[in-house]
């Protein structure tokens, strides 16, 4: 155990490992910190998309990137009934209600889309709602009557009607300054959706939210089902340490007990080792993991099983056999023998420990293997079915063609944070090496 | 010594034994490779059927389809709901004895590793190649020459390129361009497809120069010349992804070789002797270190192949990658044993190739203490 203390110490020399050092240590804070504030349960309930995201824009930009552009794209507005100045008129059997929305629109596009949820807690007939918008130069649109249900999404964006009579689409027209040529200009101002409601129960009561769809939103942007991307960025993070982290430990470990066994028993056991490494060296294992996730499972568990059980007789046992041969018929090991050790506690306590410090640099080197390995399967739509992962992301962008219509961010940020992820392990494993290798270091 | 001994007493004797251990060294790797590809192949067939689990669902399938085809046949129409039901039933029966369904799985498997083995792959369920032939072997053969191009280019590109540099590079050691070459290493932890997927962005997108993907431009060019450029054009982006991402490792391992090797106290001893750095370096560095730099050559061409599953699909390349990607998405078993079994040749070919390398490189081999 000395000298792998004593070249952990080395570490400090040698700035590219510091880098890395840095990297990890930063992405396993972010892990538990995604871990703490985003629970396992919550963030596949997140992830699996649906009502949770309909406040948010499909395909927005992430916000920063539009400020370095200094585009001025706009966020998405909420205005709440519940915010809102209601007034209300009693009659016998109902009442009149005027529910005016209102917010400020100063940006420097259009926004992606308009929505209006309505709520109403009638107990058996439906409440009439008449849409007014108004403009900030005193333009007054009739958008309609409604009699909603419990829970109704009116889509203005997808009012035909009112994309004919406005020459425009909704999103588009309703925000337009006044002028039939050239391509639409932003009216800045304060505009207002009234709505005239009459319900035809007493207690019965209406609530509104307008929700006017930014084209940018958050750190991370948004994907085609309006999630988040910032969820499945941060929980890639703990998924991709935790695979690379299990699936390195898991194959190197076995890899070495099974070698310095085959090494310290010889014969048979050496022999029978040695084919099966070889067979294993024959199995593609990408091929096998593509038929494992098409005919058995995605999990991203099941895929971890696999990786490790093709693994453990891989081409490493060779180099290990190589470097535990010398290592048997070291004097110590006689000594080991001689006060009577058992054989294992001579391939764990003796043999083992000595060849670890030439494998822990292939072993922080093998992670982000690992890593990339996830999510290369998750590009091929192999993914994990519910976890949120960098590979999914990447590959969600994929099949919706993100770089095609230009949204670069959707690609860019996984991409990006894998690149950390394997630059750190890398940086770290090679310095590691150089350290732990003397051979190198002397030149 | 025996060895040497012997060639110099009797030259013809020695290589005539040289000649049988090698010809005994390569028969038996041969024999053990042989048995490695039959045993992998056989666990592909295990996996791919799912243990004999995936028979269960195609004589459900085989029920289901003879069943709707006996119903929509106006022919049958007028038989009594017996008849029609022996009728079903024995069709059934007929294809599932096609099939051969009614022998025990264990049974079929054997007979599928031979099949496999002699390359006679059988069948494809759906997919069809280009030229229309449901032979898994000519829909796999079709798209053999595509993936040993890209590969087989973007390999000897990386192997020439990364040797030649370590050299210059261990010549130099310790300057700027050694220490930035290797400062560059750990970039390698990113497959080719990861730069791949940026190498699209940037030159098929923001500065649209190049394809994004794709082998040849739609409709295919007429004539060779111009049929070849667009091929090159095509093959830009992948076979520099595949530079990027494996050039700066490669150059890392072999010039830390080179620095090994060229601390031996043979290569001093030559300096001593004052031999011109050139022939040092071909004859005291470069012939001790030729074995490591194949066998990582080597090596580095089995991990192309198995990688080339994503880049092959990043880049649309129509090779062997895309088409096991296709027959995943078609559920197509046989094309998808098939991919495996020539990708279990391929590897056993490589393999075997290098241990001819070697013992034609190692002189223990030769005299058979290897």
């Amino acid at each position: 155990m000395r000298p792998l203390l004593e070249g952990l110490r080395r570490i400090g020399r040698y700035p590219s490992a510091l880098v890395g050092l840095a990297i990890i240590l930063a992405l396993v804070g972010t892990a538990v910190f995604t871990v703490v504030t985003i629970p396992y349960g919550q963030a596949l309930e997140l992830w699996r998309g649906g009502e949770t995201w309909r406040m948010h824009p499909v395909n927005a930009r992430p916000a920063w990137v539009d400020r370095i552009a200094g585009n001025n794209l706009p966020q998405t507005i909420i205005v709440s009934s519940d915010d809102a100045p209601i007034t209300e008129e009693p009659f016998v059997g109902g009442k009149r209600l005027r529910i005016p929305l209102e917010f400020d629109f100063d940006y420097g596009g259009f926004p992606s889309e308009l929505n209006l949820f309505l709520t109403s807690s009638h107990a058996e007939r439906e409440p009439f709602v008449r849409l007014t918008w108004e403009t900030p130069d005193g333009r007054q649109l009739n958008l309609g009557g409604r009699r909603p249900a419990r829970e109704e999404r009116v889509s203005i964006s997808q009012d035909w009607e009112l994309e004919r009579r406005l020459g425009r689409v909704p999103h588009v027209g309703l925000f337009a300054a006044p002028g039939d040529d050239g391509p639409p200009e932003v009216l800045d101002g304060r505009y207002r959706l009234v709505l005239d409601a009459i319900t035809f129960e007493e207690d019965a009561r209406i609530g509104a939210d307008l929700v006017v769809y930014g084209r940018v939103h958050g750190l991370a942007g948004t994907d085609h089902q309006r999630r988040d991307l910032m969820v499945a960025l941060l929980w890639g993070i703990p998924v991709a340490l935790a695979f690379g982290l299990i699936a390195a430990v898991g194959t190197t470990v076995t890899t070495l007990v099974i070698a310095a066994a085959g090494v310290w028993y010889g014969g048979w056991v050496d022999a029978v080792i040695q084919r099966l490494t070889e067979v294993n060296i024959i199995l593609p294992m990408l091929p096998i993991l593509v038929m494992v996730g098409t005919l058995y499972s995605t999990s991203i568990w099941v895929m971890l099983g696999v990786v490790i059980a093709l693994g453990i007789f891989s081409a490493g046992i060779k180099m290990y056999r190589a470097m535990l041969l010398p290592i048997r018929e070291s004097p110590y090991i006689e000594a080991a023998r001689a006060y009577g050790a058992g054989n294992a506690r001579i391939i764990l306590r003796y043999m083992i420990p000595r060849i670890l410090p030439v494998l822990i640099p292939t072993f922080v080197t093998l992670i982000p293997t690992f890593v990339f390995l996830e999510a290369s399967l998750a590009l091929l739509g192999l993914g994990d079915p519910v976890l949120p992962t960098w590979g999914k992301v990447m590959n969600d962008a994929q099949t919706q063609s993100a770089l095609y219509h230009g949204f670069y961010y959707w690609v860019l940020s996984p991409a990006a944070l894998l690149m950390l992820t394997g630059l750190g392990f890398a940086m770290l494993g090679f310095a590691l090496d150089r350290i732990f290798n003397p051979r190198l270091r002397t030149m | 010594m025996t060895a040497r001994d012997g060639a110099i007493t009797a030259p013809a004797r020695g290589f005539l034994r040289d000649l049988r251990r090698l010809s005994v060294f390569t028969a038996k790797r041969l024999a053990a490779l042989f048995l490695t590809v039959l045993v992998g192949v056989y666990l592909t067939i295990l996996i791919a059927n799912m243990g004999g689990q995936v028979d269960e669902l195609r004589m459900v399938q085989i029920q289901s389809t003879i069943a709707e085809q006996v119903r929509a046949d106006p022919a049958f129409f007028d038989l009594s709901p017996q008849e029609r039901n022996e009728l079903i039933q024995r069709q059934v029966q007929l294809e599932v004895e096609r099939l051969r369904l009614d022998q025990p799985f264990i049974v079929r498997s054997v007979d599928y590793l031979q099949q496999a083995i002699r390359l006679d792959l059988g069948r494809s369920e759906h997919m069809h190649s280009d030229r229309g032939a449901r032979e898994v072997y000519w829909i796999i053969v079709e798209r053999l020459p595509a993936t040993l191009l890209l590969f087989g280019t973007a390999n000897l590109l990386v192997f020439f390129a990364s040797v030649f540099i370590a050299l210059g590079l261990s010549r130099r050691y310790g300057s700027a361009l050694d220490r930035s070459v290797i400062a560059l290493a750990p970039s390698s932890a990113a497959p080719g497809w990861f730069y791949g997927i940026f190498l699209i962005l940037l030159f098929a997108f923001v500065i649209p120069i190049l394809p994004a993907g794709g082998m040849v431009d739609v409709p295919p060019p007429e004539g060779t010349l111009a049929y070849a450029a667009s091929l090159l054009r095509h093959m830009l982006l992948p076979v520099t992804a595949m530079f990027i991402s494996t050039i700066f490792i490669s150059i890392y391992s072999w010039r830390t070789f080179f620095l090994i090797h060229s601390s031996e106290d043979y290569v001093e001893m030559a300096r001593a002797k004052g031999l011109p750095s050139r022939l040092i370096e071909r004859r005291y560095v470069l012939r001790p270190t030729l074995s490591p730099i194949i066998t990582s050559f080597a090596l580095m061409l089995i991990g192309l192949w198995s990688g080339a599953i994503i880049l092959e699909q990043v880049f649309n390349w129509p090779g062997l990658g895309t088409l096991l990607f296709q027959a995943i998405g078609h559920r197509d078993t046989p094309v998808i044993i098939g991919t495996v079994v020539i990708f279990a040749y391929l590897l056993a070919i490589t393999v075997f190739l290098l241990d001819i390398l070697y013992a034609l490189l190692d002189p223990r081999v030769r005299v058979g203490t290897g």
